[in-house]
């Protein structure tokens, strides 16, 4: 009993220490800062992902904060980890918002996090920008009143750009779908289906397969006996690379179209001396990219990074391209609209004129009917040289 | 040239179906219990081959007895903390206890070893040979022969070596073989780290042509210990065969309806063979002496 009571004191005093710090730093740190929160997966599988996108957003803050700030006030980043918990990020978008009071805040790589924070997003109303996570219904969240932006693929936009891609580079006349067993790989399914059907382009066959499959031979011989022409893949990296060495057993040769799946890690050493044949988009590349604004971003990166000595440092590159020009057009966006309250931010997004970006010249970015800044002739197609990520010219 | 190139995708993933399975039988056939972390330990097997062999640059052959021996140390660990407290006391918490032991060990590998997946080189899966029109890595040609050399040596082993015969008379009636100067406890740890290093050799096989990660024997695991029943537990031969008989349905049934149908149909395949054959392709039924 004494124990127990001992230990309840102890906890006690430690709380009340923090309460009491909380309270006296936190009046001073709000009165001269301007708090912008990040929900990302800063541990496990995605880790990389909220690395780079801490990297790009920290960038972009630090040329607003030495250009004075936005509204007089110095920005600061408030990092949450969402682990790739839908139920989490919630809870951390929430603290983030009613505890931090932060002005606006950005999203990770995951779909379905991100899809658990926008109810609360458009119900607080406060700007959340995605710059990762490409799932359409993110920005498309049907809300009357919504808050949600995004610099970064749409899956349905990609869809549209594989199709494309098929038929110029390579006469795609009947392409087959191989796809992630999962709701990524069906909501690409339908893209790819509407994207097709608008061309008036017939699809081989579609198959699907699991994250933990060993072989995909099987499924691959159905499509080419079904006579595909042209694959185009939707998975992660570890499938993708069994999506690959199954097609070296067969001695397959067939083009390989497919979404950004393949950049988020090691598929050069997982998918072997395959690994380059497999065309994947992306909506930046610092490789071979030869915009004086590309240089000089990297050079500031490796300055303030100094693990980062290569390219193939920073794969893949869309995490901080698309954060880096997410936080300089919401600093844009308070800026104009005079004021840190939500719905004043959210209709100065629609009032930004211009951004000269790191991705592209960005004019009119948003409007009340289009929350995506980049659309389909905003993507890029790669492929993996050794740990590099390389642009592909069509 | 789809239904070749299907039978060999489905020997060599039902080879190592059958391998894991074999844990299960070995130590069914001695203790009556099985150690359902038997996924985890195929991981366990390539994690440390790949650490061994990749990572710290050690020879191949030095890093795959290092990874087999301690995969037995897991074994034996399973035995001693997760099965024998439990069996002794004539509990079947061992059943859950070793479940629990499997998650645990996935995600400290997870918290050690990292998330992302890796790949484990081998030269015998860089270039594709022809084998009836369908190519093949020559490692897929292996694992079903390795697979059936080690059936073979088990069922020689325990029906006609003296040891073999000890270990049987162990789950008969272990206070007899006590008494008969068997040591019981020495020869249930052993059959766990027997079937531990079986399931490390499973990992170590499929590795290069799958990626190394913390999760990739739970699905195995499971599909093994389907296999074990379907196969009969008791025999070796009928846990090899089975495991053959599954990965070839499963290749089969996705070559010709699709891979949507895959696991509705290989499993209903598990379910019915149980209704019509109770104890399995080769099993015997147990007979309860009273």
């Amino acid at each position: 009993m004494s124990k127990l009571s001992r230990i309840v004191t102890r906890r006690q005093v430690i709380a009340g220490a923090a309460v009491a710090l909380a309270i006296s730093a936190a009046p001073a740190a709000a009165q001269d800062t301007l708090k912008i929160g990040l929900v990302a997966a800063m541990s496990g599988q995605s880790a990389k992902s909220g690395e780079a996108i801490v990297r790009g957003l920290s960038l972009a803050i630090d040329e607003i904060n030495a250009k004075g700030g936005v509204l007089g006030k110095k920005v600061a980043l408030v990092v949450r980890d969402d682990e790739s918990n839908p139920a989490k990020g919630v809870v951390a978008a929430r603290e983030l918002v009613q505890r931090e009071g932060v002005v606006a805040f950005f999203g990770g790589l995951d779909t379905p996090v991100s899809m658990a924070i926008v109810p609360f997003a458009n119900q607080a109303k406060v700007p959340f920008m995605g710059v990762w996570a490409a799932g359409t219904p993110i920005t498309k969240n049907g809300a009357s009143d919504n808050y949600v932006f995004r610099v970064s693929a749409v899956d349905e936009l990609v869809d549209v750009a594989l199709v494309d891609y098929a038929v110029k580079k390579y006469g795609a006349k009947k392409p087959g779908m191989i796809l992630i067993n999962n709701s990524w790989g069906e909501s690409n399914e339908k893209g790819l289906k509407a994207a097709l059907d608008a061309k008036k382009i017939p699809y081989a066959a579609i198959e699907k397969f699991e994250t933990n499959d060993v072989d995909v031979v099987p499924q691959l011989t159905r499509l080419k006996e079904a006579g595909a022409d042209a694959l185009f893949l939707v998975a992660n990296v570890a499938p993708s690379a069994q999506v690959v060495k199954s097609l070296d057993r067969m001695g397959w040769n067939v083009p390989i179209i497919s979404h950004w799946g393949p950049s988020g890690g090691r598929f050069s050493e997982l998918a072997g001396a395959s690994a380059p044949k497999v065309h994947f988009i992306q909506t930046f590349s610092f490789s071979g990219n030869a915009s004086p604004k590309a240089k000089a971003v990297f050079a500031a990166l490796q300055k303030k990074y100094p693990e980062i000595k290569s390219f193939a440092d920073v794969t893949p590159a869309v995490g901080i391209a698309n954060a880096y020009d997410g936080m300089h057009l919401m600093a844009l966006a308070i800026a104009k609209a005079g004021s840190t309250e939500g719905p004043k931010v959210r209709d100065a997004m629609y009032a930004i004129e211009s951004y000269d970006g790191l991705i592209k010249s960005y004019s009119k970015p948003f409007s009340p009917t289009k929350h995506d800044a980049l659309g389909a002739g905003d993507y890029i197609f790669t492929q993996f040289k050794g740990d590099e990520i390389l642009p592909l010219t069509n | 040239m789809l239904v070749t190139s299907a039978i060999l995708s489905g020997l060599s993933l039902g080879s190592m179906y059958g391998l894991i399975a074999l844990g299960f039988h070995v130590t069914y056939v001695v203790s009556n219990t099985v150690n359902f972390s038997q996924g985890s330990a195929m991981m366990l097997g390539a994690v440390l081959g790949y650490t061994f062999a990749v990572t710290y640059g050690l020879p191949v052959p030095l890093a795959v007895v290092l990874a087999l021996l301690l995969c037995a140390l897991f074994g034996l660990v399973v035995e001693r903390v997760l099965v024998r407290p439990f069996a002794e006391r004539n509990s079947s918490a061992w059943l859950m206890a070793t479940v629990a032991g499997g998650i645990v060990l996935d995600n400290v590998i997870l918290f050690t070893f990292g998330k992302e997946p890796r790949s484990l080189p081998s030269s015998l899966a860089v270039t594709p040979v022809k084998v009836f029109g369908a190519g093949v890595y020559p490692l897929q040609l292996v694992i079903p022969v390795a697979g059936l050399a080690i059936a073979v040596a088990l069922q020689l082993a325990f029906h006609r070596t003296r040891l073999g015969k000890a270990l049987l008379a162990v789950v008969q009636n272990p206070d007899a073989a006590r008494l008969m100067g068997i040591n019981v406890r020495a020869a249930v740890a052993g059959s766990f780290a027997l079937s531990t290093v079986l399931a490390g050799i499973a990992g170590l096989l499929i590795a290069p042509l799958f990626s190394v990660h913390s999760e990739m024997g739970t699905l195995f695991g499971i599909k093994a210990f389907a296999v074990a029943i379907l196969g009969g537990m008791t025999s070796a031969w009928g846990v090899m065969l089975a495991g053959f008989a599954y990965g070839l349905i499963e290749a089969l049934v996705t070559a010709f309806f699709g891979s949507v149908y895959t696991q509705i149909v290989a499993f209903s395949v598990v379910i019915v063979a149980l209704a019509l054959m109770p104890n399995g392709l080769l099993g015997r039924a147990a007979v309860k002496k009273v």
